[in-house]
């Protein structure tokens, strides 16, 4: 025998040894330990995303203004990814060499066995030949989802773009995943809620290429995808059109509101784009163009932009001066091209001594500055006459957000602290912030703003929160508020016969519609930074008022120039549904006044 | 005593019925892992498990073969056997085809064979022909120099193949030679060796450093020096703890080095004047383990990015990522989704969607796993122990010094084929790309190790006609 037999013992015992480690750690990951259970279904179970389609727009005459289009994402599954033509697929697909190997070098980064999107939206002529010779490229698949298609070539900001979320959306809301499209700006980002409509699932059954191998468990965890709903908006297109067509080459915005409903007919702001200019693949492209342009156009006026709202403003001041006690519609201030009101204030000329309705007609400046002093000094201290005076403001939405449809500037209805810290002291002078009266000073409206004070002087007294959409449901309803604005209505009564002569006799002739009583206001607000601006507010009929506009028109000088003549041809248009043909020629003059850039 | 002549009598049956159970278990899970309804037909050859039956029903026809030969024959053609093992791997070197990065492959018309894996008998009947000498003691210099060279040349053709995995399955002759005589010093040597190699990757220097040094006081007490063992600690601490404290920003592994240092130099002079030898060895094998750790970082930088990635998952270094992590964490699923009982046959979705990579050659184990559960897998262990320690018992009642050295040759290359394949499949092994005998598709693998362990058999048969 030999002396080493006993190491067959030991031998056997690390064979045996190690056979009961491998069971023992077996036994621990497939029967005590749940994890590889989970990660096996995670890996041959695949969750496809169905997307809904969005929902379209529609205007108040239940116009399409908004619909879709399909549109195709090319997916590539590195693995699967054999050599291909690549001259071929660069010609079909229309982009350059260096974006497609960048994007397939992201694709791999991603993950070599899960597909991720290569190019996508592809436009529809490009896939049509796309598909046809697809068959070529193995490792490449189409996903189909959906584009906005606009039936407007203008008013890109008040509708709104479409992209694909960031990482802070998604962290904001759990709905999205990456990849996903979301409203970015406008209607689309208001109502994306309503719009989205509901992602649905389709759980499949994958093999590692993630290619399809059936449905799991014949569909039980499937959820089919629910359409997004349709938004009927309060917009009458062709006023919309017709604004934005007045407004071309100008800057500045229409507000036009239903006064009775707060419902807003159009909402322009110039200059603006084509909304079609950034669908799908052209959003990339032609958004630097938008957002670098000098004019803008990507900015909302109508909502974020800060006026000065100049003589529009003087409504207001009659009405606090009448409710307020301070004059009567008999009470007389003189005037002779200008007056001495603590400085020296500048008018122009028109007969004096003048009396409210007189001074609203002609716009007198002495008069409101004097009425405004009476308000303040009415008070035992000029402060806290004018903090009684910027309450009655404040009731007309002056100063703070007015829509809940928009992002909207609050603009600036400044605090009594404001003035304390700008003087440096509580005992201020009258001279010192009248200059308010006639709407200069530190004060800053927006567009939309106005327009609704303007609802509330065609209302007589009160303004519903102007809206875009039609409150067809609650939630959309509850979004809506009245509010009455604490002035008698025989004082509105007076206020709007000054505003009826302003358009008949008055600053405001050019805005005159033929058989329809128009009562509107001119403004030209002063601009330190240049030419004047050119405002107007009016609404009409007067006995009935079907609308209640503003037409803001930046350097546009005097009220009387631009703002009026487009506000009447608004009127004109939307109450009548046609311009007569006496006034085509101002019409004409209108759409091509270029105040952007000047000929030379 | 009654000589049996016919050959059926005198083979082993169990140890042949062992091996069709493993042949029949491991064509189920390459007809699964293959599975597709319109493809169900059994010898479709266009089909992985169609061909695979093919070369089971050739190894079959390879075995009858095999028991044909005269058992003398094996040992009398045992050298020449494996020069001809040799010069195929080199004409592989020459005119082999590239497959999966590795140069390994003779195509021979439409079959491909892979050399390496015939290499493994014919190195097996030269280790047992010159193990089986008359005399042989193999702790003995030359001897060990020749046997080393026997498995060396081989092993070193094969890892110039680029095919690392088949080359390190020689290791498992190291078993051999441990029956056969080899020290178990060496044994545990490997043993410590491939501890330290562990431990020096998992843990920053100054872990290792301590833990160097707590072993070597430890074996110190477990050689009755206790006092020494306590003195010795302390005198490291009063040396380190106040160096530390000094030079907050020298890396401490440095300063615990110096330590140690300084402690073993002034243990040698205590050592060499009360001559306490054991001591003084100790202290030298703890810093040798030091060095050898140091040594360690500079291999492991040294080896290929995808074999430093292997190692680092299998030790739980790195994070498992989707590039490097991917293979072992599928097949961890697909085998740890089986539960119990498994899914059932053709049911498991793992394999059958192609999660698992190399799922039918490699990592065949997780068909097993995914679709027989623990039970099914438990069970091949099982059969596959039985098998091994069926040959030990087999090889231990040779009377032949020739058939026992084959015999062990036969057990440890099955035991180390095993214990790496399904070890890497269930991460307790680095990825070794080496087949699971009898499951993994492919024949060259299946007939090499049908012929390895027929012709143990064969030799088994004629033990009785064997005289010592």
């Amino acid at each position: 025998m030999d002396k080493f037999a006993q190491r067959k013992g030991i031998i056997a015992g690390i064979v045996i040894a190690v056979c009961l480690v491998y069971i023992a750690q077996l036994f621990h990951f497939q029967v005590l330990d749940d994890k590889y259970k989970i990660k096996a279904e995670n890996n041959s179970q695949r969750a496809e995303t169905l997307y809904p389609a969005r929902g379209l727009v529609y205007d108040r005459q239940k116009r399409l203004l908004v619909d879709n289009q399909a549109a195709y994402d090319l997916i590539m599954l590195p693995r699967q990814v054999k050599r291909f033509d690549t001259l071929e697929l660069l010609s079909i697909l229309g982009v350059s060499r260096e974006l497609l190997e960048r994007n397939i070098a992201k694709c791999k980064e991603h993950s070599p066995y899960r597909p991720s999107v290569l190019i996508s939206q592809i436009p529809g002529d490009r896939y049509a030949v796309l598909q046809e010779k697809l068959y070529r490229y193995p490792g490449f698949y189409i996903q189909t989802r959906t584009l906005r298609k606009y039936h407007v070539d203008h008013s890109g900001d008040l509708f709104g773009y479409v992209s694909e979320v960031s990482p802070a959306d998604i962290q904001k809301d759990p709905y999205y995943a990456p990849g996903d499209y979301i409203g970015t700006t406008g209607l689309e980002k208001t109502f994306e809620w309503i719009l989205r409509g509901k992602k649905g699932k389709k759980v499949v059954i994958v093999d590692n290429f993630n290619r399809e191998k059936g449905s799991f468990a014949d569909g039980e965890y499937d959820e089919p995808a629910i359409i997004g709903e349709n938004l009927y908006t309060t917009l009458d297109i062709e006023l919309q059109s017709y604004a934005s067509l007045l407004m071309k080459n100008k800057k500045g915005g229409v507000v036009a509101i239903e006064p009775a409903t707060g419902q807003i007919l159009a909402k322009v702001s110039a200059p603006s784009y084509d909304p079609s200019m950034i669908i799908g693949q052209d959003l990339g492209k032609n958004y630097p163009t938008l957002q670098n342009d000098p004019q803008k156009p990507l900015y909302d006026r109508t909502t974020k932009g800060r006026y000065p709202p100049g003589s529009t403003f003087k409504p207001l001041q009659a009405l606090i001066g009448l409710q307020t006690g301070v004059i009567t519609p008999r009470t007389l201030f003189a005037c002779h091209q200008g007056a001495f009101i603590g400085r020296f204030v500048a008018c122009h000329d028109h007969k004096s001594p003048l009396n409210l309705l007189d001074a609203i007609e002609t716009s007198c400046n002495p008069y409101f500055i004097n009425l405004f002093t009476r308000v303040l000094e009415a008070a035992p201290n000029v402060r806290e006459g004018y903090g009684e005076w910027r309450k009655y403001i404040e009731a007309f939405g002056i100063g703070e957000k007015v829509t809940a449809d928009f992002d909207e500037d609050n603009g600036l209805l400044p605090a009594p602290e404001y003035y304390d810290l700008r003087l440096k002291t509580k005992n201020w002078h009258a001279s010192y912030i009248n200059s308010l009266a006639i709407g200069q000073g530190e004060l800053a409206i927006t567009p939309m703003q106005m327009a609704n004070f303007t609802a509330a002087l065609a209302n007589r007294g009160h303004y519903i929160t102007p809206h875009v959409v039609l409150p067809a449901n609650d939630s959309l309803r509850q979004r809506l508020q009245q509010r009455q604005v604490p002035i008698a209505r025989e004082h509105f009564e007076t206020v709007i016969e000054g505003m009826k002569r302003a358009v008949n006799n008055g600053t405001g002739r050019r805005a005159r519609v033929e058989n329809i009583t128009v009562a509107g206001k001119t403004g030209t607000a002063e601009n330190p930074h240049g030419q004047d601006h050119s405002v107007f507010i009016a609404f009409a009929p007067v006995e009935n008022p079907r609308i209640a506009l503003v037409v803001y028109v930046e350097h546009g000088e005097w009220g009387a120039s631009y703002a009026a003549p487009i506000a009447g041809l608004l009127i004109e248009k939307y109450l009548k549904g046609a311009i007569s043909p006496g006034k085509k020629a101002e019409e004409k003059r209108m759409i091509e006044t270029n105040l952007i850039t000047p000929e030379p | 005593m009654t000589r049996k002549t016919s050959l059926a009598a005198n083979l082993d049956w169990p140890t042949i019925l062992l091996y069709i159970l493993l042949v029949a278990a491991g064509w189920t899970c390459i007809y699964a892992t293959g599975h597709e309804e319109q493809h169900a037909r059994l010898l479709d050859l266009s089909r992985e498990h169609g061909k695979q039956l093919a070369w089971i029903l050739a190894a079959f026809l390879l075995a009858f073969l095999t028991l044909l030969f005269d058992a003398k024959f094996f040992a009398a053609f045992s050298i020449p056997v494996y020069a001809a093992a040799i010069l195929l791997l080199l004409a592989v070197l020459l005119v082999g085809k590239e497959v999966n990065a590795s140069r390994s492959w003779i195509e021979i018309g439409a079959l491909r064979v892979q050399p390496s894996e015939f290499s493994k008998f014919a190195t097996a009947l030269a280790l047992a022909s010159v193990a089986s000498r008359h005399n042989f003691k193999v702790m003995r210099l030359p001897n060990l120099l020749l046997l080393g060279l026997l498995l060396l040349l081989p092993a070193t053709l094969i890892k110039l193949q680029n095919d690392t995995g088949s080359a390190i399955v020689y290791s498992a002759f190291i078993l051999v030679l441990f029956r056969e005589g080899l020290h178990g010093a060496i044994l545990l040597l490997c043993f410590m060796a491939i501890l330290l190699f562990v431990l020096s990757i998992v843990y920053p220097p100054l872990t290792v450093a301590a833990i160097i040094i707590a072993a070597t006081l430890l074996l110190a007490c477990y050689y009755r020096q206790p006092r020494a063992a306590l003195h010795y600690l302390l005198a490291l601490l009063l040396l380190f703890l106040p160096l530390a404290i000094l030079l907050p920003d020298a890396p401490p592994d440095r300063l615990l080095l110096l330590a140690h240092a300084a402690c073993t130099l002034a243990a040698l002079l205590l050592i060499y004047l009360r001559r306490v030898k054991r001591v003084a060895i100790l202290l030298l094998l703890s810093w040798t383990c030091i060095a050898y750790t140091v040594s360690v970082d500079r291999i492991f930088q040294s080896l290929l990015p995808h074999q430093q990635d292997r190692i680092n998952i299998l030790l739980g270094v790195e994070q498992e990522t989707r590039k490097t992590g991917y293979h072992v964490m599928q097949s961890k699923i697909a085998i740890g989704s089986g539960g119990l009982a498994g899914k059932g046959f053709l049911k498991g979705t793992q394999i059958k969607y192609n999660f698992v990579p190399a799922k039918s050659t490699d990592f065949i184990f997780c068909a097993v796993g995914e679709e027989w559960g623990f039970i099914g897998s438990a069970a091949v262990i099982l059969l596959f122990m039985t098998l091994i320690l069926r040959l030990i018992y087999l090889a231990e009642r040779q009377r032949s010094h020739f058939s026992r050295v084959y015999g062990y040759c036969v057990a440890c290359i099955l035991f180390f084929h095993v214990a790496v394949n399904i070890g890497m499949t269930i991460g307790l092994v680095p990825v070794i790309g080496i087949p699971l005998p009898f499951f993994s598709y492919g024949g060259s693998s299946l007939w090499a190790f049908t012929i390895l362990i027929f012709i143990f058999l064969r030799l088994d048969a004629n033990r009785l006609q064997v005289f010592k």
